[in-house]
């Protein structure tokens, strides 16, 4: 359904050398492919089909090329907003080689901030140093992986949960009052707290889900108004007596008791905490959830056709309901990962930043299956880390990563276009499409 | 709506019609208005002056009597429609027993401020209403031109921050207000051709578009506002903003006068918009092609309208109307910040959403949760003890109840959000 109807793309253009040579490398192989038939293609090698499949449609291919191009489109971003190296396009005929050294040193110091920043320093020393990246990158990934399986296991049952950053917000409201104002023992806290974020997330995601049920109110639309609801009743919340920090008088909470906070898995230096191990957790069991289990199949059949579903005698508003409850546990235990975690532990307006959000993108990106969206969130996790050190070690602004997992998601929700861009093949097995598209 | 596919509420049938149970609620808010606001208010004054300050012409009631004698008339509509009244007195009713029940909670929240404060300047209130619900008005109607020819429009917001971001920036550079106005339109268009390419062309899913967007402007608006605007300040984020035109004789008029009539372009042209959207929507070719492209594409099709083009140009048109209501802040009030826009496009989809897809309704709920805000503005000076943040809420609590059919029900085009593939 997402192919082209007419096979020439608006994006004829090439956007960029890179992209040209691209391509020019796709046509000139199918070309061959088309006019001499070679010796190797009369009796394919594993070798040449690994490379045919390579180059085809595929998940692997469109979500890698989608990176790619999103790259491009932050290096021109990062080009055109630097004067100093605009200044050098102003004679660019003159002296191109000036222009291109400025922009290489410009964009190719920025990405490999992001990668040192994320997967491994090669300057590193220690072995503190060494884990740093990849400490980060867990830290940022885990609450990612909450709210991208909130989002796909609502996508699954044909719910759009918009929701999840509400869900989040109530989700980290409850973990820390729980973390704060119960005096409980080390292990039995922490439980407790976990527990209190999971009821937050249910109790803003049941909402939703009883008023579709009930009412046939758009989820949508309904998840949306529930995100500012939340919003407004935490700003609220924490400048309450009892919640606000006695000692100051910004928009602060009180922070979490130290029994109530997850364990750091490599050590005091590092922030890497238990809350991916939880993530994992939560990746196999909605992974069970779904194919496993007879109420997976029921969410799966009602997100199919939820008309079949109730012919076939399942209670599709009872779905429904539980699909939303479900979303919003999943979600509000990664809002509390945010004040239980390393990341803060306090409540403060911005504290779940932007996690529900990018769960959407995550979810899209992991193709809305558990384990594709524990590696997504792996991949926004480590942009986000990443991310940090761009911004600190290159000057490039932390924005540029929200404008990058924007792209990468458009690509991917289109992958006509990126198919179109790349002259890729047409993948054997093409289950590539962007899943309901049912209106208000 | 796209949901018959669940269990629908019941028809109103039988003893609980509609009228009946909205009169109920309306019973129980007169009553907690006569009892509880009547208890609070204090033997004060409330004053609504007809002015800036607390000068001049006013009107007076006594706090306590005027908190009970508006809850009686909410008691009394409520108990009306209860009672079984004819279906055309239902708008009247309802808008009396909620005007009433606001004016309530204002006679105690006025007659309970700290000695001195007992008055509410009506010229602020107005204005700042109209001043709050500006964005909101230009965004639901970029939602109407969108969503009436098919196409959801979560992207609002996205097509606000494009739309306040390029005005600030184009209008530094070139130093007019008018570049800088342009500039803005093209730039909310540019979010909106993403959208209608992306939705029309290759059919993602609208939603998913109009989230992704969103955060695809958050993105590249923060991004060149670090790079460029914080850097050079005076260079990149210095527009030069449109000055208040007065309008002569409509400017006398009391308290409408001053808060509506010594506006900026972007009011008048807010006012003018809906106007004109309204018309051409219900009373011209384009506007019959765009309504039945939203409600039926393939009969549409069949009579030969372009069912993809009209999507196109309207999606584009409604880019260019939102981004001038991004402008409405930098040309006018504020120079730009990261994430101005701050949900404001959203509560536009709720005014949208509200006000049933209709410029005319779009516009009233743009001006109650304009009022909303303002409201909660106004509390916070005089120390309430009712929090701005439950105020805020307003909006989107209204917008559910709305949505689950409490307030009647509300229903979009029907192939609002579906892809058109011509067959």
């Amino acid at each position: 359904m997402t192919d082209n109807p007419q096979p020439g793309s608006p994006d004829k253009e090439p956007a960029s050398e890179e992209q040209a040579a691209q391509t020019t490398l796709g046509n000139t192989e199918r070309a061959e492919a088309a006019t001499t038939p070679t010796a190797s293609e009369q009796r394919p090698t594993l070798g040449r089909l690994f490379l045919e499949n390579l180059w085809a449609a595929n998940t692997f291919t469109v979500t890698l090329l989608s990176l790619v191009l999103a790259m491009i489109v932050g290096a021109v971003l990062m080009i055109i907003s630097d004067p100093d190296v605009l200044a050098t396009y102003a004679y660019f005929t003159a002296r191109p080689a000036d222009a291109i050294n400025a922009s290489w040193t410009l964009v190719s110091e920025a990405y490999a901030n992001l990668f040192k920043g994320s997967v491994f320093d090669p300057g590193a020393t220690t072995l503190n140093a060494a884990l740093s990246p990849i400490s980060e990158t867990l830290t940022y990934t885990a609450p990612l992986v909450f709210t991208g399986l909130s989002v796909a296991l609502a996508f699954r049952g044909g719910l759009f949960n918009i929701g999840a950053q509400g869900q989040a917000i109530m989700g980290v409201v409850l973990a820390a009052l729980a973390g704060f104002l119960l005096p409980l023992p080390p292990g039995l806290h922490l439980l407790v707290a976990v527990l209190a974020g999971a009821l937050g997330g249910a109790i803003w995601g049941f909402i939703p889900g009883i008023l579709k049920a009930r009412t046939g109110a758009h989820e949508v639309i309904n998840t949306i108004m529930l995100n500012y609801v939340a919003v407004y009743f935490l700003t609220w919340l924490i400048v309450q007596n009892g919640v606000q920090d006695p000692n100051r008088t910004d928009a602060i909470s009180r922070p979490v008791d130290a029994s109530a906070q997850l364990p750091r898995l490599f050590g005091d230096g590092l922030r890497a905490h238990a809350g991916i191990l939880l993530a994992v957790l939560a990746t196999w069991a909605v992974a069970w959830l779904l194919n496993r289990s007879t109420l997976g199949f029921e969410l799966r059949a009602v997100g199919a056709n939820p008309d079949a579903a109730r012919t076939a005698g399942i209670s599709v508003t009872r779905t429904y309901v539980l699909i939303m409850v479900f979303a919003g546990t999943l979600a509000g235990l990664g809002g509390s990962q945010m004040v239980l975690g390393t990341t803060a532990a306090a409540l403060t307006p911005l504290v779940v930043a932007q996690i529900g959000f990018d769960g959407i993108l995550v979810a899209l990106l992991g193709r809305v299956k558990p384990w594709g969206v524990a590696m997504a969130a792996l991949l926004f996790g480590a942009l986000q880390a990443g991310g940090n050190r761009m911004q600190s070690y290159a000057g490039i602004s932390l924005e540029l990563v929200t404008v990058l997992q924007a792209l990468i998601v458009i690509f991917i929700a289109a992958p006509a276009l990126v198919k179109a861009i790349f002259q890729l093949r047409a993948a054997r097995a093409a289950r590539l499409q962007t899943s309901l598209a049912k209106g208000w | 709506m796209a949901v018959p596919d669940v269990a629908v509420a019941p028809v109103d049938e039988g003893f609980w019609t509609r009228t009946r149970k909205v009169g109920l609620v309306l019973l129980a808010l007169g009553l907690l208005a006569t009892v509880l606001f009547g208890a609070l208010a204090t033997g004060e004054q409330a004053r609504f002056t007809l002015s800036e300050d607390a000068a001049g012409a006013a009107l007076e009631v006594n706090g306590t009597v005027g908190a009970i004698i508006f809850g009686l008339i909410t008691l009394a509509a409520g108990a009306a429609m209860l009672a079984g009244l004819p279906k055309r007195w239902f708008i009247p009713a309802l808008a009396v027993g909620l005007v009433a029940f606001v004016l309530s909670f204002l006679c105690w929240q006025i007659s309970a401020a700290p000695a001195g404060q007992n008055f509410m300047p009506l010229v602020n209130i107005v204005r700042g209403t109209f001043l709050l619900a500006l964005p909101l008005i230009f965004g639901s109607l970029a939602g109407v031109l969108c969503e009436r020819s098919g196409v959801v429009n979560v992207a609002i917001e996205g097509q606000l921050l494009m739309g306040a971001f390029s005005g600030a920036l184009f209008g530094s550079i070139s130093g007019s207000v008018w570049v800088g106005l342009f500039a803005a339109a093209i730039g909310g268009s540019f979010i909106s051709l993403l959208l209608a390419v992306f939705s029309i062309r290759y059919l993602v899913d609208q939603v998913v578009m109009g989230i992704v967007l969103n955060l695809l402007a958050l993105g590249i608006t923060g991004f060149l506002y670090e790079r460029l605007m914080q850097t050079d300040a005076a260079r990149y984020n210095s527009a030069p903003r449109f000055s208040n035109w007065e309008i002569p004789l409509l400017s006398d008029i009391p308290v409408l006068g001053p808060a509506l009539f010594r506006g900026n372009i972007f009011l008048y042209l807010a006012l003018v918009l809906v106007l004109v959207i309204h018309i051409a929507l219900f009373r011209t070719r384009w506007g019959l092609r765009t309504r039945s492209v939203g409600e039926h594409p393939t009969a549409a099709d069949t009579l030969g309208v372009k069912v993809l083009g009209l999507r196109y140009r309207n999606v584009i048109l409604a880019g260019a109307v939102a981004g001038i209501g991004g402008a409405s802040y930098t040309l006018a009030l504020f120079s730009f910040t990261k994430n101005m826009i701050g949900g404001k496009g959203f509560i536009a989809l709720a005014a949208l959403i509200f006000g049933r897809w209709s410029p005319t309704g779009a516009l009233l709920a743009a001006l109650f949760f304009g009022f909303a805000d303002q409201l909660a503005t106004y509390l916070g000076a005089i120390n309430s003890i009712i929090p701005g943040q439950f105020l805020a809420m307003l909006p989107y609590l209204a917008t559910i109840l709305a949505v689950a059919g409490l307030v009647g029900r509300v229903r979009a085009p029907a192939a609002d959000g579906k892809p058109y593939i011509k067959g």
